[in-house]
């Protein structure tokens, strides 16, 4: 197969093409259950993948990742809701059209949920400095309760009534994007010296130290990222789901993202991507199963634990050697 | 001609009532290479992890190149020029031979996240010069045919061997060398002493060596310093220190004790040498 040279601009112009087809067509050729799966998993995806860059990549046992998710939610929720419905007015009374106002302001929004969830990944780290394994995890459990009660109790935002009437301006596009640019991103670091040095923060924390590595700018880095892209998952949900309740942010929702990491194997971001579609998925497909539903759900996550501790793909990658070759690909880092 | 590379002033530090290193005075000079001996429990890595800023002395002052360096954090003081390996190797396990050694390389990269993520032409070139940098040094340090292979996978004396070239990676100049020599046989033991003082010279390094191997240690070391509980007991050349009568004392009265541990290697007299 010919390969082709592709600038990294072409790159994203291409990106962006396939995800404004798709756009158009999905809604047109998926019932809307399925569409709304399908949304699910994606948002399911970005939760994952940014949970890997902290619990897998670094080896931070992170366990609140919903308190993110839940400010990203909330912020861009209350900005949308004060400030970005007039914006989107005032845009399309200036001649922009509907689709593109709305994304805009969208993606305003997306910026200011990840930002403020970033933020909020800064403070939580700040302990990592010192914190190691069960101490740091106990820390982040704290950090998404407290986030979940703090937001019960603040009736700005609806508190335990929930907040209504978020516009609803996510699609398969934002969607879409989001997860390229949260896969790209991942990818392109671990196959970097940055890349590295996570994992050596990881593999040996004190060697790594004795080599050079600022291991604690790292680890706080970890979860400013990783924070950053949850609250954009939040954000995204939050515009799709038109409503907000605290008890979608639980230490539950925490555990399925860690489910989901750690099912796909610690580390392997295809593997995140892999589960998170799989976990999503599964709910759904037992729904036949009734009330054993959830029964089934965590059986199946316990089998698959004992038979394949590694997760799905260990500390590999999905590789297009694997198609190509007759004998396995080496782990592809 | 040489300055004077690493001077520990005075140096002590202390765990709660245990007093680990007691008034530590020590130098080293450019290219010279010193070995630091004494019995189990005599403080020797407790030495390194201070020098290595993984612990704070508590009274006296650590001085590289004239720059106080106590106090300071092991990554900066690594990135000054101090390197070391350890006592249990400290590979990366999941990571292979020549991606060990390019973590070490970071220091040097200029490309930032950014760049990184980006994948500008910036980070391109560090990549590359990283990666040419690791498989060089991997050439140099005869493991060139391990250079994929995951550091968890090779076999234990070619561990102890990346474990070293990792260390070399930033460019130290000082090297300091925990144990290198132990679980090695004879022949890898004088593989590695040649080793040592080959890349002492190539590189120009100082190195300060532990060592319970007494073949390596009075075959490569031009001084000795003898450490007994957190105690400088004894510092000269090789002949010197054995025949030392407290160095004898220092190894002998361990005998007393239950733990052996290398002590067999030691040199009561030349004949009954293990």
């Amino acid at each position: 197969m010919k390969r082709i040279a592709w600038g990294p601009v072409a790159k994203l112009v291409a990106v962006v093409a396939v995800l404004y087809a798709l756009n158009a067509l999905l809604p047109r050729l998926l019932n809307p259950y399925i569409l709304r799966v399908v949304m699910l998993c994606g948002i399911s995806v970005i939760l994952a993948v940014s949970l890997n860059l902290i619990n897998g990549f670094t080896g931070q046992f992170s366990i609140g990742h919903a308190g993110f998710m839940a400010i990203g939610a909330y912020s861009s929720a209350t900005f949308s809701l004060q400030a970005g419905a007039n914006w989107v007015r005032a845009l399309e009374a200036a001649g922009t059209p509907t689709g593109i106002a709305q994304g805009a302001v969208l993606l305003a929004g997306l910026l200011l949920g990840g930002t403020v969830a970033a933020i909020a990944g800064y403070l939580v780290g700040l302990p990592s400095l010192r914190l190691r394994g069960d101490y740091l995890a106990i820390v982040t459990l704290g950090f998404g309760e407290i986030i979940r009660v703090l937001i019960t109790n603040i009736d700005a935002v609806g508190a335990a009534r929930g907040l209504p009437g978020i516009p609803a301006w996510t699609n398969v596009f934002w969607v879409g994007l989001v997860v390229v640019g949260v896969t790209v991103f991942s990818f392109h670091l671990a196959r970097s010296t940055h890349g590295r040095a996570l994992f050596a923060i990881r593999d040996d924390e004190v060697a790594a130290e004795a080599l050079g590595v600022p291991t604690t700018s790292y680890k706080v880095l970890a979860f400013i990222i990783g924070s950053f892209f949850a609250g954009v998952a939040g954000a995204l949900f939050a515009h799709y789901n038109a409503y907000l309740h605290p008890n979608s942010f639980t230490f539950l929702k925490s555990i399925e993202i860690i489910a989901m990491v750690v099912l796909g194997g610690m580390g392997s971001i295809s593997g995140a991507i892999l589960a998170a579609v799989i976990l999503t998925l599964l709910p759904e497909v037992l729904r036949f199963a009734q009330e054993l539903r959830m029964v089934l759900y965590s059986l199946m996550l316990i089998v698959l634990m004992i038979t394949r501790p590694q997760g799905l793909l260990g500390a590999k990658e999905i590789s297009l050697r694997w198609f190509t070759r007759t004998r396995p690909a080496r782990a592809a880092r | 001609m040489s300055q004077t590379l690493l001077k520990l002033d005075k140096v002590s530090v202390s765990f709660g009532g245990l007093k680990a290193v007691a008034d530590l005075d020590l130098e080293l000079s450019e290219g010279e290479l010193v070995g630091l001996i004494g019995p189990n429990g005599a403080g020797k890595t407790t030495v390194f992890n201070l020098i290595t800023g993984v612990y704070t002395p508590t009274s006296g002052s650590i001085y590289f190149r004239g720059h106080p360096i106590h106090g300071l954090k092991p990554h900066r003081i690594a990135r000054a020029g101090i390197t070391r390996t350890f006592q249990n190797i400290r590979l990366f396990p999941s990571m292979t031979s020549v991606e060990n050694i390019c973590v070490a390389a970071h220091q040097h990269a200029r490309a930032g996240f950014v760049h990184a993520v980006l994948r500008t032409r910036t980070f391109q070139d560090d990549e590359a010069a990283i990666l040419r940098r690791a498989s060089e040094l991997l050439e140099t340090m005869g493991l060139a045919e391990w250079a994929d292979t995951r550091a968890s996978e090779l076999p234990y004396g070619q561990q102890r061997r990346l474990e070293v070239a990792r260390a070399l990676a930033g460019a130290p100049k000082l090297l300091l060398l925990d144990e290198p020599a132990a679980g090695l046989n004879p022949q890898e033991s004088e593989q590695l002493m040649r080793l040592i003082e080959d890349i002492r010279m190539r590189f120009g390094l100082a190195i300060l060596l532990i060592e319970h191997d007494m073949r390596v240690v009075m075959g490569v070391c031009r001084r000795i310093a003898v450490l007994d509980y957190g105690i400088k007991i004894a510092e000269g050349t090789p002949g010197e220190i054995r025949a030392n009568p407290k160095v004898i004392e220092a190894y002998l009265g361990e005998e007393v004790h239950a733990d052996f541990g290398e002590n067999s290697k030691l040199p009561r007299d030349e004949d009954s040498h293990a």
